[in-house]
Parts: structure tokens; C-alpha cells; sequence
């Protein structure tokens, strides 16, 4: 009986995936163009940094310290300040969402701070959280900017007794850029790993070609194989072109190493590939194969990795969820890789859980790939 | 007798949710040398059996056996298996696939060039090396496909249905090429539907419905109706009348039009009626003729329906009139730079029967749309019982019925949704839709379906539910688009009555078909290829441009092909 490998057998098979994929633009168009278009929407389109907010101020006081506050303000590349009056007449502005907040400074605000005090009001949206929590910590923020020059200035000032001083480290912009394009690389690695390989063997199994191959000696091992090794090296092509972006146009720091972030990539491929060929295997249907890659490997990328919401904000059931998908693992590696430098320390638990979600996949696709048609 | 290659032995099988098995306890053997055919109508269980002998599907009961060992755990370098689609990667060109099934069949490389000279030699493909298997014609992925299922000269090799969606010629030239092949020791299984290539096997098992009802030479089982068939001229118009007579006599037990003449079976063991017992002219004379295979299949089941159609029988009578029911007139179709359907002419008057033959490609399809006004002409005219199809489309629609190829109702909506929605898209309402759809039940025995989901009837029971759909709302004109293909002879015999009878009342039928058996139905009828007409007339005139005697339509339709590549040639 034949051999379960043989090189020839096994050359054969990847010189035909080759020649397919070559052949094939929709191949070309998810691992090479679709990135290239995520990468540009989350580097330019989406931005979660609140750049600049439109507030009312409402000036109930006429000390020159009231009005010098409201001059910070005005002057500040954090706020645009459209307009002044009342708060009366603000509050509707506010609601119909012209402004995102009023900044109140109250009658008798002078005495407070000739008294070493002076308190503000802050009125912000909370239908629009992040908004609301940016501008109530800006506007905190330049108060005390405020307060703190003003103390300079007149050098009586006796320092503040407990004094908070943020840093951010890695990310001192707080850009969210910079941890958006490498989310970015994940979900196109996901799209390439499980996306692509899914429609690939449920294409077999829909033109025939995988009934006639199967009447040939080849092993169900080497077939799937053969599946693996040119998706997984289209993979991280992928990632390469999508680190250079991330460098070069878009300016994102790169402070691990390269052997790093292939380690990290090669780990992700094995459980997005496995994904995708277990999802071939059980559908042999190419429409059904791509829901199904994108409702399980997609979606959850998207939502439940931490890529663009926070793990530790969500729900604690969906947290939970969370630790059922693969790219969960992921997303901290490579916004670690790129902003922080390398840390294996978080690196290989990371890249233990990836091939452990892998062996559990591949042992599942063999199981499926019987050489049987019914 | 020798070893067989392969075997197998009371081969049961049953899909899950399928009430009758696939296959139920078959038995056969492939010796080799010898040409075995698998026959039997779609859904017989043929593919099922040679999946099984490839290994790719277990039996429930029974054992399949190839070269002594389980079929599943067998030398599979040993075997070659052409699926029904090839198995041909249609983005790798004729030689990558070739390459590909020679590495993993494991040809050595010593052996590779010769192998490749011989098959590409053998199946003429040599030109087409560089092209992609996706943009071959059907014939020739048929020959890339046998020949990547022999690049290492195999010792059994199983053909699932070679002969399907591929012109005569083709067939005939891949029929050559195989026989050389069982010729030098090879075991052939070729599995298809078409009886007249089991004739020519050296042995036969013949399924329907799971079961075998024949193992052994194809001569063994026409002889036990020798003596049986006849063949009676019926000179003029009478011969559908004649045909209806004829087989509601007891005595015979199928009957079928061939051109000018009728081809009868009597029961076994029965004395030979009179002709005017038949209902022939007084004169007529029996004359024997040869039995074929597909007559033994009857006799197996039991002979044929009888002559009459309740259909018809139902059917209002269709006005008399002078214009012809059908007219083209120079109807052409191009798309970009490809003519599709070349100044395409002819008319049919009512009551008749005119067949649009071809080959898969040549043209009829396109033909036939434009006169149901699916597609614009690009140029010509044309008209459907008195509707011009350029002014009057819709009016023209109504007054057809048509029944597309391939199974085109709502294979997810049951038999009864069916009925009242093509009802309702016939314009019948109320009463007059209830009673339609009664009769549709009653006259095609769809009672027992009514709930059941079209999609997962019978292949049989598909096409009458097709066919009832087409016939609602009682059209003067019928458009018929390959409507028995696939099914097992005596469905089609149903039809054919259905047809002949409607016809009697008036109706006018178009029909598209391959099998050239029933191109001897037809009144008249046009031979397309390459988009243009190559040969106008009734069945006997085409059987008599064969240039032979005693040439069957096939005969007809290669001859002419031919004739008309020869002409292309010369000029």
C-alpha cells in the first residue's frame, strides 16, 4: 500500500496550490488589496481620540480671575469654545449635541481663588461617554494648567498638597492609531488564515476536484498539508506588508523585534488556519464556509479581542467569551511588539494558549477530512 | 472465467433521510479486458456503486472488493476514476493537470514522457497543452479527464457517466479510446444512461431504483425478446392515432414513433395481432426488427404505459388556423463578438412537432429563448401562435408553456405551492386554478408529493410535476426543453403519450433534445451547429442523409456534423 507521505506527491500538491493561488485574483484581493484597505480605514478613518471639543462656556463671574480662566480656555488647542452666555441658553445647544459641554464659571469664582480655592462646573453629555469622560478631564487638565501658571506668575503660590502626574507611557499621545493598525494586522491575518483557507477546500469539495483527488493515493494528511503551507507563508505576507504600512505610512513605533513578531504571527496562523480548514471540512459548501468564517473568526476579531473594545470593560459573560477566541491572544502580543518592544514574558503564555487553540482545530479538521464522500 | 479486478457482492447502501436505498443488494464483477457497463436511468444508484468501488464511501452491507483487498484500503495507484465533473482543475492548464494526477498516481519519472506522448497523442490535445482544462469544450475535459484517470496506466479504471453533456462525436471518439484501452487488459466500468451504449458493452448490469435487474451479456437479455419487435410503416399524419390504438391493445406492451413508422413490442408468449386489430391500414405488414437493449429494459419492467394521455384527454382543442403556431425568420444572437444563433429559420404549423437538434453549445438554447422572449434577437423575427416577439411579447408568453431544462420549479416550495403558484403566474384564478390543479394532481399521480418539497422528489416525479406546471393553463403552444432527459424510458414513454396526445388536440410542441431517439417524434426537425442550421426535415429525410442504409438518427446527426466540419475545412 502506498506510503502516508511522499515528497512527490506532496510537491505536486503545493505546486498546484501555488499555481491556483497565482492564478486566482480573489486570492490576490483578500490577502494583498483588503488589507491594504482595513489598514488605511483604521489608520485614517477611524480614530477613537476625541481631537478637539466644541463646549459653551458660561462665565456667571466677573473677577479677573474669572475671566482669565475663561481666556485659557478659549486659547486652548483642546476646546473649541462656540459659544458664551448662560447656561440656560447653553443646555439647549447641549442636548441638540452643537457642544459636547458646558464649562460653568460660577458666580464668586475670584474670592475662591484669592482664598487659594476655586472650583468649576463641568455639564457634559453622558449619552456619549468617552466624550463626556474627555471633556471633564481636559477641562480639569487646564484648570490646573491654568492655576499652576498663575501660581508661577505671582510666585506666592504655596504648591499644591498632593499633586497627580500622568504619564502615558508607550503611547504618550495617547494616539489610538498606534494600537489600531497593529489590531489591524490581526484581523487581516484572520481574514487571510480562516477566511481564505475555508473557501478554498469547500471549492475542492464543490467543483469535484477533491472526489478525484481522493481516488488518487494521496493522504488525507498530505492533502491538508498542502492546504497549510501556502496559506500560512500568504499569511505572513501579508503581515509583512502590513507591518512596512504600519511603519512607514502610518508612522506606528516598532520597538520589539522581527523575530518576535514572526514568532507572534506564526503561532496566530496555526489556529486561524485550522479554523478555516475545520470550517471547509464540515460545510464542503464555499457560500456556507464564508458565513460561517466570518460570524467565527471575523466578527469576534473585530468585537470580543480587546481590538477595539476593551476586554476589561466588557460585561463579565462576554469576558469570559472572550477567552474562547484566539485573536484574544493575539492583540496585546502585537500591540506589545510594536509599542512596547519585546516582552516574552507576556509573549509565551500568549503564544501557548494560540497553539494549544491550534493542536485543538487541526485534530478536529483530520477528524472531519475522512477520505469518504458520504 | 478469469479474476475479477473488482467486485462486488451484495452491495447495500442507504443515505441518511432517504426512504429507498441507493443500493440494494447488488452483485457484479469487472473482468478485465472486457468493457463492463453500469446502466440505469438517473438515480438508479450508479454513482453510488462506483464511489463505493473508488473507495470514497463505505458500504452499509455487503463488501466491494478491488484487486483482492477492500476497496477502501487498496492500491489506488492502480486505479483510474473519471467523476461525473472530471476532477480537472479548471485554473491549471492541460499539462499541469496532467503532471498533477501523474505525481500522484506515482508515475515514474522514467515513464512520464512516453505516458504524456501517448495520452496527449491519443486524446489529441497536443495543440491545447498550454490551455487552461477551464476553457477546453466539454468533449475535450472529457479527454483531458480520462486521461488524467490514465496517466499511469491503471488497472481498473471507473467512468461515471462519460458519455453526459457531450456530443456524439465526442462520445463515440472516447468510446473508441476506452475500448482500446480494455483491449489491452484494463477493467472498464463505464456507468450510463444511455441504453444504446450498453448495447455495446461486453457485459452489462443493468440498475434502476437500487437494485439490479440484469447481470450478463447485453445479447443474453435482447434475446429473450427476439421475435417480439416489430416495425410498421405508417405512411402519413396518422402515426400518433395509430401509436395511441396500437398500445392499448393487450398484446402490446410498448410502442414507439421512429420518422415514418411505428416500433412495437408484443408480450412474451402472446400471438401477434392482426394490423387491423392494431388499427393499422388493412395492408400494413409487421415487418421483425432488431430488438435493442432499451426494449429489453421495458420488458423487464413490465412494458410501457398504454396509449392513452388523461392529459390530453382533458386538454381544450386548439383552434384551427392558417399561420404557422412557430415562426423564426432569420433569428440571430450575438454576444460581443460571438454569434450565437446564425440567421436561425423555420416554422412549424399548428398541431406538429418540430425538434431543435444539436450538440451542447451549438445554438439551440439561445434559439429557443429568443422565441420565448427570454432574449432580444440581434437581428430577424419571429412569432408564437400569431404574437410577433418583438411587439407582442407578452401575449406571446402567455400563450406558451414552457418546461426548461434541468429541474427550474422551487425545489424549497412542496408540490402543491408549486402548482398554485404557477397557477397564479398563468393568470388562473379561483375556480378555474383549483380545477387545473386537480387535474395536474389527479393525471400525474402527485397526491402522494403534495406536502413533500419539490426539490427532494424523484427525478421522475420532478419532471411530471414540470411538465403538469407548463400544461396549467392549457397553452396552444408548448415549448419543451430537453424534457426526459435523465429519466428512466418509461417515464419518457409517459411523456411521449402526454406530447402525442396533446398534439391531437392541436397543441404545438418544440422541443430541444440529445437523445435521437426521440427526435424520431418530431413532425420535422432542424440540426444546429455552430450556431447555424446544417440540415432541415423530417426524421426519415435527416436518417437518409447519413448516406447508409438503415441509419439510425445518431448515425444521421454524426454524418452531417461531420460533412459540415469538412465543409468549414474547405473553405
Amino acid at each position: 500500500m502506498s506510503r502516508l507521505f511522499e515528497p512527490r506527491r506532496f510537491r505536486a500538491m503545493l505546486v498546484k496550490e501555488s499555481l491556483q493561488i497565482a492564478r486566482d485574483p480573489s486570492t490576490f484581493l483578500i490577502a494583498f488589496v483588503l488589507p491594504m484597505l482595513l489598514l488605511f480605514l483604521f489608520g485614517y478613518g477611524v480614530n477613537l481620540d476625541t481631537a478637539r471639543g466644541n463646549i459653551g462656556l458660561a462665565l456667571q463671574d466677573n473677577s479677573e480671575a474669572a475671566r482669565s480662566l475663561a481666556g485659557s480656555y478659549q486659547s486652548s488647542a483642546w476646546f473649541d469654545v462656540r459659544k458664551t452666555g448662560a447656561v440656560g441658553q447653553l443646555s439647549d445647544d447641549l442636548v441638540a449635541g452643537r457642544i459636547r459641554g458646558i464649562i460653568v464659571i460660577p458666580d464668586g469664582f475670584g474670592r475662591q481663588v484669592a482664598h487659594g480655592g476655586g472650583d468649576i462646573q463641568v455639564l457634559t453629555d453622558g449619552s456619549l461617554p468617552n466624550s463626556a469622560s474627555f471633556i471633564g478631564a481636559y477641562a480639569e487638565g487646564v484648570r490646573m494648567a491654568w492655576a499652576a501658571a498663575r501660581a508661577g506668575d505671582q510666585r506666592t503660590a504655596v504648591p499644591p498638597p498632593i499633586q497627580t502626574d500622568a504619564r502615558y507611557w508607550f503611547n504618550p499621545e495617547l494616539k489610538s492609531r498606534y494600537t489600531l493598525v497593529p489590531g489591524a494586522i490581526a484581523v487581516v491575518m484572520t481574514m487571510v488564515g480562516t477566511l481564505l483557507t475555508a473557501l478554498v477546500v469547500a471549492r475542492e469539495w464543490e467543483r469535484g476536484t477533491l472526489e478525484a483527488v481522493m481516488a488518487t493515493p494521496v493522504g488525507m494528511g498530505e492533502f491538508i498539508a498542502t492546504k497549510v503551507v501556502p496559506y500560512f507563508l500568504l499569511g505572513l505576507c501579508s503581515m509583512t506588508l502590513c507591518t512596512v504600512l504600519a511603519i512607514t505610512v502610518f508612522g506606528v513605533p516598532f520597538r520589539g523585534s522581527p523575530l518576535a513578531l514572526l514568532a507572534i504571527s506564526s503561532a496566530f496562523l496555526f489556529p486561524a488556519l485550522g479554523q478555516g480548514l475545520l470550517i471547509s471540512a464540515a460545510t464542503r459548501n464555499q457560500f456556507v464556509a464564508s458565513q460561517v468564517a466570518l460570524l467565527s473568526a471575523f466578527l469576534p476579531t473585530m468585537l470580543l479581542s480587546g481590538f477595539l473594545f476593551e476586554i476589561s470593560s466588557m460585561p463579565k459573560p462576554i469576558q469570559a467569551i472572550t477567552y474562547l477566541v484566539p485573536s484574544r491572544y493575539l492583540i496585546p502580543q502585537l500591540q506589545t511588539v510594536f509599542v512596547a518592544g519585546d516582552d516574552w514574558s507576556l509573549f509565551l503564555p500568549n503564544i501557548a494558549a494560540l497553539l494549544g487553540f491550534g493542536t485543538l482545530f487541526f485534530i478536529l479538521t483530520v477528524r472531519a477530512t475522512r477520505r469518504r464522500i458520504a | 472465467m478469469t479474476d475479477p479486478v473488482a467486485s462486488v457482492a451484495a452491495l447495500t447502501k442507504r443515505f441518511a433521510g432517504q426512504s429507498v436505498p441507493a443500493l440494494d443488494a447488488v452483485s457484479m464483477r469487472i473482468e478485465p479486458g472486457r468493457m463492463t457497463g453500469l446502466v440505469g436511468p438517473d438515480g438508479a444508484g450508479k454513482t453510488t456503486l462506483i464511489r463505493i468501488l473508488a473507495g470514497l464511501i463505505d458500504p452499509d452491507r455487503g463488501s466491494a472488493t478491488v484487486f483482492g483487498r477492500p476497496a477502501t484500503d487498496t492500491d489506488r495507484a492502480m486505479i483510474g476514476y473519471m467523476p461525473q465533473r472530471f476532477g480537472l482543475y479548471e485554473d491549471l492548464t492541460v499539462i499541469e493537470n496532467l503532471a498533477l494526477y501523474a505525481d500522484l498516481r506515482g508515475l515514474p519519472a522514467a515513464e512520464r514522457r512516453a505516458s504524456f506522448d501517448r495520452l496527449l497523442d491519443f486524446t489529441d490535445l497536443r495543440r491545447f497543452t498550454a490551455r487552461l482544462a477551464g476553457q477546453l469544450s466539454g468533449g475535450m475535459k472529457q479527454k483531458l479527464g480520462l486521461a488524467c484517470a490514465m496517466v499511469r496506466a491503471p488497472h481498473l479504471l471507473l467512468l461515471d457517466e462519460p458519455g453526459v453533456g457531450v456530443d456524439p462525436v465526442s462520445r463515440r471518439e472516447l468510446w473508441a479510446m476506452v475500448k482500446d484501452l480494455a483491449s489491452d487488459g484494463i477493467g472498464v466500468l463505464w456507468s450510463t444512461a444511455y441504453l444504446d451504449e450498453a448495447e455495446k458493452c461486453d457485459t452489462v448490469t443493468l440498475l434502476n431504483e437500487g437494485r439490479a435487474l440484469y447481470d450478463g451479456p447485453p445479447q443474453d437479455l435482447t434475446d429473450t425478446i427476439r421475435d417480439r419487435v416489430f416495425r410498421v410503416g405508417v405512411p402519413g399524419a396518422g402515426r400518433r392515432v395509430t401509436l395511441r390504438h396500437a398500445l392499448d391493445n393487450p398484446a402490446v406492451i410498448d410502442g414507439t414513433v421512429q420518422g415514418d413508422a411505428l416500433r412495437l413490442m408484443i408480450r412474451a408468449d402472446t400471438p401477434v395481432p392482426t394490423a387491423v386489430a392494431l388499427g393499422l391500414a388493412p395492408g400494413a405488414t409487421l415487418v421483425p426488427a432488431r430488438p435493442r437493449f432499451e426494449d429489453a429494459f421495458i420488458d423487464l419492467l413490465g412494458g410501457g404505459p398504454s396509449g392513452s394521455s388523461q392529459l390530453a384527454d382533458h386538454y381544450r382543442q386548439i383552434p384551427q388556423t392558417d399561420a404557422p403556431a412557430i415562426d423564426a425568420d432569420r433569428l440571430t444572437r450575438r454576444f460581443g463578438d460571438f454569434t450565437a444563433a446564425d440567421h436561425v429559420s423555420f416554422n412549424v404549423p399548428r398541431g406538429q412537432i418540430f425538434g431543435l437538434l444539436g450538440p451542447n453549445g451549438a445554438g439551440k438554447s439561445t434559439t429557443f429563448k429568443m422565441l420565448c422572449g427570454l432574449l432580444t434577437p440581434s437581428e430577424g423575427n419571429g412569432s408564437v401562435a400569431g404574437f410577433d416577439l418583438r411587439k407582442a411579447k407578452a401575449d406571446a408568453r402567455q400563450s406558451l408553456g414552457y418546461m426548461a431544462q434541468k429541474f427550474s420549479l422551487y425545489g424549497d416550495l412542496s408540490v402543491q405551492q408549486n402548482l398554485n403558484f404557477f397557477a397564479g403566474t398563468y393568470g388562473l384564478h379561483g375556480g378555474a386554478a383549483r380545477d387545473a390543479i386537480d387535474r395536474a394532481i389527479a393525471i400525474f399521480h402527485l397526491d402522494r408529493y403534495l406536502k413533500v418539497n419539490a426539490g427532494t422528489m424523484p427525478l421522475g416525479f420532478k419532471q411530471r410535476l414540470a411538465l403538469a406546471c407548463a400544461v396549467l393553463h392549457q397553452p396552444p403552444v408548448l415549448f419543451l426543453d430537453e424534457p426526459t432527459s435523465g429519466v428512466d424510458p418509461l417515464v419518457r414513454r409517459e411523456f411521449w403519450n402526454h406530447i402525442n396526445g396533446m398534439v391531437e388536440k392541436g397543441v404545438t410542441v418544440l422541443v430541444t433534445t440529445h437523445f435521437m431517439d426521440e427526435a424520431e417524434y418530431c413532425d420535422r426537425a432542424t440540426l444546429i451547429y455552430r450556431a447555424r442550421q446544417i440540415a432541415t426535415g423530417t426524421p426519415d429525410e435527416l436518417k437518409a442523409m447519413a448516406g447508409k442504409a438503415d441509419a439510425t438518427m445518431e448515425d444521421a446527426f454524426i454524418a452531417l456534423i461531420e460533412a459540415s466540419d469538412l465543409q468549414r475545412e474547405a473553405a
